[in-house]
């Protein structure tokens, strides 16, 4: 499927907090997405000229969940001038996006379940994920605070770096004793380090990995060549040929 | 129709070379983007002689009211722009600018000699800001050294020949008028400023390329000054470009002498950009909102 050419402006609908998480909704009629797919986000106004004069850029932003009548989800954390301009925005104002972008995940083959494995704010297409094929979801935090974002899934298991909530270590402990109960395929997106232990633990036994990468974009359609990560092929582009890899094409 | 080196465009706005890819786009929008094409011509990204990785990321670093790129010119290689992208690109409903990009003169002779035989490519934009081995500086820096690159690449092509100017360099009009008296057909300007961005942590540069180039509003007025001085400097056509957001910015461009005016950075914030500058030239240049 593809986006409709141009930037585009939707009306925010909601606003929902999960600990430092912000779970905004807006209307896109347009939206059809497959999990794992993205948008760029800025917001209509007051776009730029903040501290440092930015964002200027719009930002790559993981589509959470779609539902019923266009409404479109997004999970956000305020971590730089970007994100926290999209955290403040509220209910009637708008976003001027481009989207959805990007190759999600794929289905499942029938009748095979699935394991979803997150790391922080990487549980966002997770969401869409279990939403539409079910799966077992694993989800890592720094700490109990930022758990209360687990609420947005199904019987999940938590781990905790610090230990406040649930298992005290990180996600991938608990992805290795699921596996061993029985190997699935896994789906995750979360930071560098966790997904390197995910395709590491993937080689090991022998399961497939879909993982949705981040990476700073300047356009998202494939025009600045500056999200790219190194795989087996040489660079590949996260926004066009991502943001979903196998695991085991990366370098 | 506008005219421009013997090409008839629908209008003065065209994109600045590696701010639009019209084959990437076409996999992302469909073939729909082309019934819409926002640019009156379609400048390629740079082709050179063999296939370049490009640099290793972090390639991007967002700065005030810009971005700072070290995106390395990857691509796949004069053949295979010849015989991969030029065919997917016949559809494309405005002229074709290649531009190209060699470490010598004799590897630029080389690139505009293979294209003569193209007749989708309508013009060739010279990307002249590549560093010269010896000297370490661009090739396109030095006035004298321009003027001998182009003396020697125009015999062989029947193309128009644009030359990217850099704006890195001490006179960039002295730039401009070496390049016009080595016969080229017209210039276009600016390249991005040659710029650092350091790693928050204080580890050192962020790009993976070590320095990069500076786009976006923050050069506006940089490439104001720099149209301006080689618009008053040359009698070829100048293709103006740095910053230009709004219909505004490039009616500016083009009051400072500029012929076409070119939208790179904003296109990464919305493909269709183009085509909004292009109606605000048109309506009077009253900003429409975006």
């Amino acid at each position: 499927m593809t986006a409709p050419f141009g930037r585009r402006r939707i009306g925010v609908v909601t606003r929902r907090e999960f600990g430092p998480y912000v779970v905004l909704g807006a209307l896109d009629e347009l939206a059809r997405a497959q999990p794992g797919q993205f948008y760029m986000l800025a917001t209509a106004e007051r776009w730029g000229g903040g501290e440092g004069e930015r964002p200027y850029l719009a930002r790559a932003v993981s589509i959470m969940r779609t539902g019923q009548d266009g409404l479109v989800e997004f999970l956000l954390e305020d971590v730089g001038p970007g994100t926290r301009r999209l955290c403040e925005a509220a209910p009637g104002e708008e976003l001027a996006v481009l989207g959805p972008l990007g190759h999600g995940f794929e289905a499942p083959a029938a009748g095979v379940e699935v394991l979803l494995a997150g790391g922080g704010i990487g549980i966002a297409p997770l969401v869409a994920v279990q939403e539409r094929w079910g799966g077992q979801a694993l989800l890592g935090f720094r700490d109990r605070a930022h758990a209360d974002g687990a609420a947005l899934l199904r019987e999940p298991l938590i781990a905790t770096d610090d230990g406040s909530a649930g298992h005290h270590g990180v996600v991938s402990e608990l992805l290795e004793a699921e596996l061993e109960r029985a190997r699935r395929p896994v789906y995750a997106c979360g930071p560098p380090a966790m997904l390197a232990a995910v395709r590491q633990l993937a080689r090991k036994l022998e399961v497939a990995c879909a993982l949705a990468l981040e990476a700073p974009m300047a356009c998202g359609f494939g025009a600045c060549h500056g999200c790219v990560v190194a795989t087996v092929d040489g660079y590949r582009r996260v926004c066009v040929d991502g943001p979903v890899f196998d695991g085991a094409l990366l370098a | 129709m506008i005219e421009f080196c013997g090409l008839r465009l629908r209008h003065r706005v065209i994109n600045a070379s590696g701010c639009f890819d019209a084959l990437s786009a076409e996999r992302v929008f469909g073939e729909q983007h082309f019934a819409q094409f926002p640019f009156a011509a379609y400048v390629s990204k740079t082709i050179t002689l063999a296939a370049r990785e490009g640099n290793p990321p972090p390639r991007l670093w967002e700065s005030a009211a810009g971005l700072i790129n070290s995106i390395g010119l990857p691509n796949r290689g004069l053949r295979a722009y010849i015989d991969a992208d030029l065919p997917a690109l016949a559809g494309l409903p405005v002229p074709l600018i290649t531009n190209v990009m060699g470490s010598t003169m004799e590897e630029v002779g080389e690139l505009v000699e293979a294209l003569e035989d193209q007749r989708q490519v309508a013009a060739i934009e010279l990307n002249v800001s590549c560093p010269n081995v010896a000297t370490g500086l661009d090739i396109g820096a030095d006035p004298r050294g321009l003027e001998a690159l182009l003396r020697h690449v125009r015999p062989l092509s029947s193309r128009p020949l644009i030359v990217k100017l850099t704006p890195n360099t001490a006179d960039v009009a002295a730039c401009a008028a070496g390049a016009q008296a080595g016969g080229a057909d017209a210039v276009s300007l600016i390249n991005t400023l040659r710029a650092v961005a350091l790693a928050p942590d204080g580890s050192g540069a962020w790009l993976g390329g070590g320095s990069g180039g500076l786009s976006g509003p923050a050069i506006r007025t940089v490439a104001l000054a720099q149209v301006s001085a080689v618009a008053g400097r040359v009698t070829i056509p100048v293709v103006g470009m740095g910053g230009v957001s709004c219909g505004r910015d490039a009616r500016e461009l083009l009051d400072a002498g500029a012929t076409l005016v070119a939208v790179g950075t904003e296109s990464f914030r919305d493909p269709a950009a183009g085509a909004r500058i292009a109606r605000e030239l048109e309506d009077g240049f009253t900003q429409i909102a975006h």
